[in-house]
């Protein structure tokens, strides 16, 4: 019974979303207060529906109830509880209910706002925000149903994939969606703004903390899908430009874009039509990343069910919401005039060369990712793109973004000087000519890349740091004068701050991992010694675990240098179920270092299969993730202020914004 | 400002649209996971380096034979080894091996380290053959009859259970008729 309520409730929340759309579309002739109701109200109704429908399916496969279709394929008795709760969404059907439920909590929450939302803006964006749930729901109902039903109810369920029960893919796409779904709202803007004919300060600054909330929870959801794929696949990588990582890495550069790009509209009344496009870009990136690796389109390790009837649909969902909004762009575009005007040397111009940057880079993830695709249509031939092309394509445009974002953030907005910039970036550049000196006089190998990398991460992460104390006068002014600054420091430049030198932490732990790291592979029995990089690893022994749904081998190994001694136990697992192996590799942190070891199958009797790495740096990448993450959210609680230009024409359409500290650079 | 820029994300998207439209009718020949009872697509790769002799789909006709999809990154290769080692010992079954987006150097490295399971390895660096047979990651292994048929493909590591139970008595049926 409980399924069938929770389809019906699906059913409901679709006819609730189409109704929705056009009496919002058209809501100026009912009078924007009736209609302003109306939309909150379909808003919580939908979100109340989504909400239900999701709890009765997590319920399902809280009771093991095997006669929805859904719980069986995807379920098993014999999971620990945590995990039959977290393969509610491990699987397709599941994944797009858990997506629209996160639309729903959103539209819910913008609903919610209405007060601080100009009434005609407030409406359209909920109507666009309707018409993208109603098209997720008629995807659901029509050809992913999670509530269909089996008959006669088998005993057991089919498993799920072992890989699958860790904690590390029980949180990270719920992220990645919040992030892919959270930039619905900024697209929505984005297209309310279009039909409006009006984007100005009031509509950047209620996009700004949309698009911060959905980059951070984009940032978060990728790192901790690339921490999973370091610890728990077993082969120690971090990022392998999968398609399915490239669908989700490329909403995020488009969304940095985004972010720097609605700051100019909200400071200086300019790049308007630049940034609507990038809003709909960026969640028109988001959908054709989630949907195309459910299309069988193209092919990764980490597609879900490939269902060609589902690939057509989403084509059609693709063209409906990216057609129709870029239409909308090229009709209406037009009428977003801008009043701010640009000087070649001020903070916005950086931010144009920034958003070129980040595009082209973005550009370049796209050609890489659709490479095997374009071809096969073109000429037929099957082939794929794999690492190498985007180290060299990607890495140096990375690297010239990463260079002038310390100089962008030390430009002031309207008019600049280089020189004067320059000169405060004085000690960051001399410590990254130091620190490549020191690569290259003491370190043994990619003594070249290796110091140009070093010089980038000391210059990027000091120039953050460098615009902070200038700002604040750190060691100008006496000690509470600064801290009196401090606090009066805008929250978006402390959040970029933060973001800048995050990225550096991160951009650090990319340099160790990719260009030091140490890989040994050999055979050894218990009671064998070897030393890598100074480290002495013995194997103490390897003992045979049966656990309740794994068996598996465990390799006991003595780690010490020095003083330092430590022990790692390095599994290699069997699940009957699935007749599957998986690899549970030993990690253990050194300071910033990885040790990292993992075993194989002693089938000839002369030793064990064992893989040893030392992965310098790596933590860094976590770290540099999460600084960039709070930087993020650092900046999104920045209320926002008058622009630095009154604007002539619409002198009274922004309402008094608090005023937040004193205006600096 | 002119029209023509307002137009360009427009058309960049229609052309995008109609690849990936173009790309979903071709969906069923891109994922031939159902190769199984199907001619094994031919093939003629280079011998990776250090080897004389490569691999192509012909050296197979005449008996039942293993293709084992592996690389020297791949962990997983490393779990089943031994096992394929063990196999070739024995003589239960020819394997050839397809050396998959390896870099030059590092298939021959790793044979060396911990033994040559195989008869001949071809050097699929690009990934095109492993595409044609639809594999999805590494180790894949396929059962391919005396006819050049593929009869079985087998995802992950072969455990000693999977060879013991399903793979090596297909085999010796598939030889038997």
């Amino acid at each position: 019974m409980l399924p069938e309520i929770g389809h019906y409730a699906l059913i409901l929340a679709f006819a609730a979303s189409v109704i929705q759309a056009p009496v919002l579309f058209f809501g100026a002739r009912i009078g924007e207060a009736e209609s302003g109701v109306f939309a909150r109200r379909s808003a919580f109704l939908i979100f109340t529906l989504s909400l239900a429908a999701f709890a009765i399916l997590m319920r399902a496969y809280a009771v093991s109830d095997f006669s929805v279709v859904n719980v069986f394929e995807n379920s098993h008795t014999a999971k620990p509880f945590v995990y039959k709760l977290t393969g509610t969404w491990g699987n397709h059907e599941g994944s797009m209910l858990l997506w629209i439920l996160v639309l729903a909590v959103f539209s819910a929450i913008l609903a919610a706002q209405h007060r601080a939302i100009p009434p005609s803006l407030y409406r359209l964006t909920l109507g666009v925000q309707s018409l993208v749930i109603a098209a997720f729901l008629a995807f659901v109902l029509f050809t992913s149903n999670p509530f269909g039903r089996l008959d006669p109810v088998p005993t057991d369920g089919q498993g799920l994939n072992p890989l699958l029960q860790d904690p590390g893919l029980a949180i990270h796409p719920p992220f990645l969606y919040l992030g892919y779904v959270g930039f619905s709202i900024p697209f929505s803007f984005a297209v309310a703004a279009l039909i409006r004919g009006r984007a100005d300060a009031v509509w950047a600054r209620l996009v700004r903390p949309w698009a911060l909330a959905a980059w951070v929870f984009l940032t978060i959801g990728i790192a901790l899908g690339s921490w999973w794929a370091y610890y728990e696949l077993g082969w120690g990588g971090w990022w392998a430009w999968d398609p399915v990582e490239n669908a989700s890495f490329m909403p995020w550069l488009a969304g940095v874009a985004l972010i720097h790009s609605v700051r100019v509209v909200e400071r200086r009344d300019a790049m308007k039509s630049w940034a609507v496009l990038l809003a709909i870009i960026t969640f028109s990136l988001s959908l054709v990343g989630t949907f195309l690796v459910r299309s069988g389109i193209l092919t990764s390790v980490h597609a879900f069910a490939v269902d060609p009837t589902r690939g057509v649909f989403i084509l059609m969902i693709l063209a409906a919401a990216i057609g129709g909004s870029l239409t909308l762009f090229a009709l209406r575009a037009g009428a977003l005039k801008a009043s701010g005007s640009f000087a070649p040397v001020s903070r916005e111009s950086a931010l144009v060369v920034n958003n070129v940057f980040l595009l082209s880079s973005c550009a370049i993830v796209f050609v890489g990712t659709f490479y095997p695709l374009f071809i096969d249509v073109l000429s037929g031939e099957k082939l794929s793109v794999g690492a190498p092309y985007f180290a060299i394509a990607f890495t140096p445009v990375a690297m010239a973004t990463l260079f002038l974002a310390a100089a962008g953030t030390l430009l002031p907005w309207k008019t600049g000087s280089i020189s004067a910039a320059l000169f405060r970036l004085r000690y960051a550049g001399l410590a990254a000519l130091a620190g490549a000196l020191i690569v290259l006089v003491f370190v043994a190998r990619e003594k070249l890349i290796g110091a140009l990398s070093i010089a980038l991460v000391l210059w990027l992460a000091l120039g953050a740091v460098a615009d902070v104390a200038a700002r604040i006068k750190l060691l100008r002014a006496p000690l509470s004068e600064s801290l009196r600054r401090a606090r009066s420091l805008p929250r978006a430049a402390w959040g970029a701050a933060f973001a800048h030198f995050g990225l550096a932490v991160f951009a650090l732990g990319v340099t160790g991992i990719s260009i030091w790291q140490t890989d040994t592979i050999l055979r050894m029995s218990p009671g064998d010694t070897t030393s890598v990089a100074g480290y002495d690893v013995t194997l103490v022994d390897v003992v045979q675990l049966d656990e309740a749904n794994y068996l598996a081998e465990r390799g006991e190994f003595a780690v010490a240098k020095g003083g330092d001694a430590f022990t790692m136990y390095a599994e290699r697992r069997f699940y009957p179920v699935r007749q599957m192996q998986t690899s549970e590799a030993a990690v253990a942190g050194r300071g910033l270092h990885d040790f990292y070891i993992a075993i194989s199958e002693n089938a000839t009797g002369a030793g064990w299969p064992v893989r040893i790495l030392l992965n310098p740096f790596v933590a860094l990448l976590w770290w540099g993730a999460g600084i960039c993450a709070l930087g993020g959210v650092v900046a999104a609680t920045d209320r926002g202020r008058k622009p630095v230009r009154v604007r002539r024409r619409t002198p009274a359409a922004a309402p008094p914004a608090p005023q937040e500290g004193v205006a600096t650079a | 400002m002119t029209k023509v820029w307002l137009l360009a994300p427009l058309g960049a998207f229609i052309a995008v649209g109609a690849f990936f439209a173009a790309g979903l009718t071709r969906d069923p020949s891109r994922i031939p996971s159902e190769l199984i009872d199907r001619p094994l697509p031919a093939f003629d790769l280079a011998a990776i380096e250090g080897f004389d002799d490569g691999l192509s789909s012909e050296d197979l006709r005449g008996d039942v034979s293993l293709i084992n999809v592996w690389g020297s990154w791949c962990v997983s290769c490393h779990i089943e080894h031994p096992l394929l080692m063990e196999i070739a010992e024995r003589g239960e079954a020819p394997i050839y091996g397809l050396n998959w987006k390896d870099r030059p150097g590092d298939g021959a490295a790793w044979l060396a380290r911990f033994g040559n399971p195989y008869l001949r390895i071809g050097d699929d660096q690009a990934g095109r053959v492993a595409i044609d047979l639809g594999v999805t990651g590494a180790p894949e292994t396929f059962v391919v009859d005396q006819d050049l048929r593929v009869r079985y493909k087998f995802v992950g590591p072969i455990t000693r259970e999977a060879w013991e139970t399903t793979l090596f008595p297909l085999i010796e049926e598939l030889r038997r008729s």
